[in-house]
């Protein structure tokens, strides 16, 4: 028995699942590079998330080289960093897909392994970017920054600027358990004459100088936060390093906020916006990395592989430069002019 | 008629209730006999539903005392009183309106299937409940089209039938309907009256509340007319006229003891529409 | 009783014929979702000849094994007007405690899987005496709920995915072939979940239990139904059902990974509203919700396996569960 409304309820269901298929479907093919089922070499991207302008970039990278090499990109990412399943998922599915390799920013280096090694038995090449998998063999190749020099750079540009004085530091970190910001945390310090720091350590090294150490998600909102509550703590803080330009800008506000002036606040990532802050003297010192690089690289291997059957290998470093306004004496850097001219996002 | 010697099915005396400073019952008593349909009737605040809620285990009064065909019992909950075979229709009927007729009729009390899918498997005997429950609303006469639709899609007269009828499946004592005609239209409130009179004809005493007078003459044997938290009379509604009842209620007329009404008030007894009749 | 003295009156039917077996199956509120579900079938089918394969739908499976089995849990709690936003959390925890106790405490992996169910079937039931004794809405007690266990998570497993688990605990990842077709034994799991909590809810005194007290609790109290001990019940077994789940995830990703289940709470909820079950409590299906479970993943493998980029499977999905609770709102007030 069916009562008339749920009847036309289940009618109204058909439509609506039939019309978003229909309006998708339609949207992707005029906004895409070509129609997916296509003949052409696929090759697929996950990226740890949607929206944080690194991967945005990214991807618009890899489109850009897939299209110069007529190749379709695929691509795919987690729902938050850290997701794990979202990323599983994607790669079955691409391989589903008949995707010839995949990329990927792997959101948890280690759990990722086992649908990595899926995709590989299955003949997919596989490349990590931005971030190794753990072990980073797990990959047939890896094209990243180096985060632990990345940190290093801004480390040693700190040692150099603060010229002797006391340093009180304040780190502004990622989140707990992410290699990435263990990595640029530990290489900060290196840098910065910490001794017996090394780049393969798994947890956050300390030191007496650091006197507050938050996580920030990489989030401008929290990383005000985490600054207005690690000037609560010390209000003598005078070197802040944030795991990146977002967590940057959210502690030049809360130092603004609280009269703080002279602070020196370094930074990893070498956003456009970032760059516009060093610029605007609100950043004193970032790490420029590159992901278009990342990706334009990886989509060239993953079509060489296929036409030829030869596969990229070992670690490739895409660079990182340090781009500050003053530079300081001893430590290469970069303008804000060339940090323009190569800033993604 | 009932015979004056037949032992009451239930019986309370003295019944005590207070909240605070209100006295809610102030040595209530109550009767019903075997057979009957007995109306409670009163004016707001008189002591109605918390002298139903003593009954029903809903409340426990503060003193007094209640027997059931002669033994004393003490209701802690609705539950008790239920396990006694007293089953109350409530005025917004208790059923789960998703569930369908056959569900809800044995909501709580479930059958199982016999053998291993019983015992083990807990598997619902469903063809058995529902023949029972079309048996049931066979015999009183409720007209359904199936009985595997929910009650939500049933009208306000069919769901009172199937409330009434569950209480009816499970009682064994008696029955107690709270208003039972307050949301329905003229012609379902006649269903439901004839639905109350059908039961009583099986034997089942019924205890009907409601405030609409021409309901309660119609289908009552006796009048229980509860005032200032007690028992103020018990009429009988051919021996009586709907005002004088009404008139008791209200305190303007007394019963006396050979069951003759006394004028208290004369101007509320007139307002009433009591007419002076030669009686007194 | 008196049976005779009724005469024979066209009341009542003199024969109830049981439901057909299409009405069983195609009980108003699933009839929408199955047809959405087989509408995107056909259109992924039409568009790619690698949609419709043993292989993909296999795939499918095994993508919304975890969260499916969390939604089951779900459906129960939003059955009784509850709402469940821990069960991610729980489901977490529950897999650290079995992957870490058994790798890095030398714990027996058997004993290890007994205790992480023991611990999700616990924190089910807190939520459920919560619910009931204290008692307090269950949208704040899972809030909270979800909050302990995922701090739990992150602390026990000192931030570290656990790698190395041992096979008992991954069993249910292997795969066993059908035709051409690798089926996980997990997916098998999932699907003997399901129907085992379709019997409970549609067979058993229980489930009509259930139903009663979350279409109408005073009236399931008053019919004498232990309407607190329906709901810790219902919690505590949610509980022990995503104690289940974590296993799958394990079995799933071969690694006991403590960043996992944050968005299941919100996507368990969607596979169940998807699935036609009322937010309000009192009726839907458990079968429903496994076709919820599988437009989702329907939608998300086929937006893939034609090139549209992932994001459009969350709008997707977003539009959907509108219509699903727009329909259930207008149908409630219609049949009122």
């Amino acid at each position: 028995m069916l009562s008339t409304p749920s009847r036309s309820a289940a009618g109204l269901l058909v439509v609506a699942v039939a019309a978003v298929l229909a309006i998708t479907a339609c949207g992707k093919s005029s906004s895409s590079s070509s129609g997916g089922s296509s003949g052409g070499i696929k090759v697929g991207l996950i990226t740890k998330t949607d929206t944080n302008p690194f991967f945005v970039k990214m991807k618009e990278g890899a489109e850009k080289e897939a299209k110069a090499k007529g190749a379709t990109l695929m691509s795919a990412a987690g729902k938050f960093d850290g997701d794990n399943a979202s990323q599983v998922t994607a790669i079955e599915n691409m391989v589903a897909a008949g995707v010839k390799g995949i990329m990927i920013t792997p959101s948890d280096t280690k759990a990722i392994v086992p649908a990595i090694e899926k995709a590989r038995a299955k003949k997919v090449l596989v490349i990590a970017l931005d971030t190794p998998t753990d072990p980073q063999s797990a990959v047939d190749a890896l094209f990243a920054t180096n985060n632990f020099t990345a940190g290093q750079l801004i480390g040693q540009y700190a040692k150099a600027t603060m010229a002797g004085k006391t340093a009180k530091i304040a780190t502004l970190d990622l989140a707990p358990g992410i290699t990435v910001g263990v990595l640029r945390h530990n290489g900060f310090l290196s840098g910065f004459g910490v001794s017996g720091i090394t780049p393969d350590a798994k947890q956050q090294a300390t030191d007496p100088q650091v006197v507050c150490s938050l996580d920030t998600a990489g989030d401008q909102a929290k990383g005000q936060t985490a600054m207005e509550n690690c000037l609560q703590k010390s209000p003598d803080i005078n070197l802040v390093y944030t795991i990146n330009e977002p967590a940057a800008l959210g502690a030049d506000t809360a130092l603004k906020a609280a009269g703080k002036s002279g602070v020196l606040v370094v930074s990893v990532d070498g956003g456009c916006v970032g760059v516009k802050a060093i610029q605007d003297g609100r950043i004193a010192a970032t790490s420029q990395q590159y992901p278009i690089k990342m990706a334009s690289l990886g989509v060239d291997a993953i079509v060489n592989f296929a036409n030829s059957g030869a596969k990229p290998s070992g670690y490739t470093d895409t660079g990182v430069t340090l781009i500050t306004a003053k530079p300081a004496s001893g430590v290469e850097s970069k303008d804000v002019a060339y940090g323009i001219a190569n800033c993604w996002g | 008629m009932t015979p004056a010697h037949a032992q009451p099915v239930m019986e309370a005396r003295g019944l005590v209730k207070r909240y605070g400073q209100v006295t809610a019952l102030d040595g209530a008593d109550f009767e019903l006999l075997p057979g009957e349909v007995l109306a409670v009737i009163g004016d707001n605040g008189a002591g109605k539903s918390t002298l139903i809620k003593a009954l029903t285990g809903a409340i426990v009064p503060d003193s007094g005392e209640i027997k059931l065909d002669g033994q004393v019992v003490h209701f802690r909950t609705p539950i008790d009183a239920r396990r006694h075979g007293i089953e109350t229709v409530y005025q917004d009927l208790a059923v789960a309106p998703a569930l369908d007729i056959a569900s809800n009729l044995f909501l709580g009390r479930e059958q199982r299937r016999s053998g291993v899918l019983g015992t083990v498997f807990r598997m619902l005997d469903k063809p058995a409940m529902r023949r029972r429950a079309a048996q049931q609303m066979a015999e009183l006469k409720i007209g359904l089209r199936s009985l595997t639709q929910a009650v939500e899609n049933l009208s306000g007269g069919q769901r009172q039938g199937v409330a009434v009828a569950r209480a009816a499946a499970w009682a064994e004592h008696m029955v107690i309907m709270d208003e039972p005609t307050a949301a329905l239209g003229v012609k379902e409130s006649g269903q439901v009256l004839d639905l109350i009179r059908r039961i009583r004809d099986r034997g089942l005493p019924v205890v009907l509340i409601s405030h609409n007078m021409p309901h309660v003459f119609e289908v009552a044997d006796r009048i229980h007319v509860q005032r200032l938290g007690r028992r103020v009379a018990v009429v009988k509604p051919d021996e009586h006229s709907m005002s004088e009842v009404v008139a008791v209620m209200t305190g303007a007329l007394t019963i006396d003891a050979s069951d003759q009404a006394v004028v208290v008030d004369q101007e509320a007894a007139t307002a009433a529409g009591v007419r002076p009749t030669g009686k007194e | 009783m008196a049976t005779t003295t009724a005469p024979p009156e066209p009341a009542a039917p003199a024969d109830i014929p049981p439901p057909s077996l299409r009405q069983r199956l195609l009980s108003g509120s699933t009839l929408g979702p199955l047809a959405a579900l087989i509408i995107a079938c056909a259109f992924f089918s039409l568009r790619t000849d690698r949609f419709l394969t043993g292989g993909n739908f296999s795939l499918i499976i095994q993508q919304v094994m975890v969260v499916g089995t969390l939604a089951i849990g779900q459906t129960l709690i939003i059955l009784t007007a509850g709402i469940d936003l821990s069960n991610g959390a729980i489901m977490a925890l529950s897999s650290i405690v079995m992957t870490r106790l058994a790798v890095h405490s030398g714990v027996p992996p058997l004993l290890a899987l007994l205790i992480g169910l023991a611990v999700a079937t616990a924190f089910g039931l807190a939520n459920g005496l919560l619910v009931t004794r204290v008692p307090l809405p269950p949208f704040i007690v899972t809030l909270g709920m979800l909050n302990i266990a995922f701090a739990l998570t992150h602390i026990y497993s000192q931030e570290q995915t656990v790698t190395g688990v041992p096979s008992l605990l991954t069993a249910l990842g292997n795969t066993f072939t059908l035709g051409d077709t690798d089926i996980t034994y997990g997916s098998i799991v999932t699907i003997g979940l399901f129907l085992l909590f379709a019997y409970l809810l549609g067979q058993t005194a229980w489930g009509r239990h259930v139903y009663a007290v979350g279409n109408n609790p005073e009236a399931a109290r008053l019919t004498g139904i232990p309407t607190n001990r329906v709901l810790v019940g219902v919690y505590a077994t949610a509980g022990l059902v995503y104690g289940i789940a974590a296993l799958l995830s394990v079995a799933r990703t071969g690694v006991g990974d403590p960043q996992a289940g944050q968005t299941d709470n919100l996507d368990s909820i969607t596979a169940v509203v998807l699935g036609g079950t009322s937010l309000f409590g009192g009726r839907g299906t458990v079968l429903g919700t496994l076709i919820g479970a599988l437009i989702v993943g329907v939608i998300r493998n086929g937006l893939q396996l034609i090139g549209v980029a992932s994001i459009y499977q969350t709008l997707i999905t977003g539009i959907l569960v509108i219509l699903a609770v727009t329909i259930d709102q207008v149908s409630r007030r219609r049949s009122r």
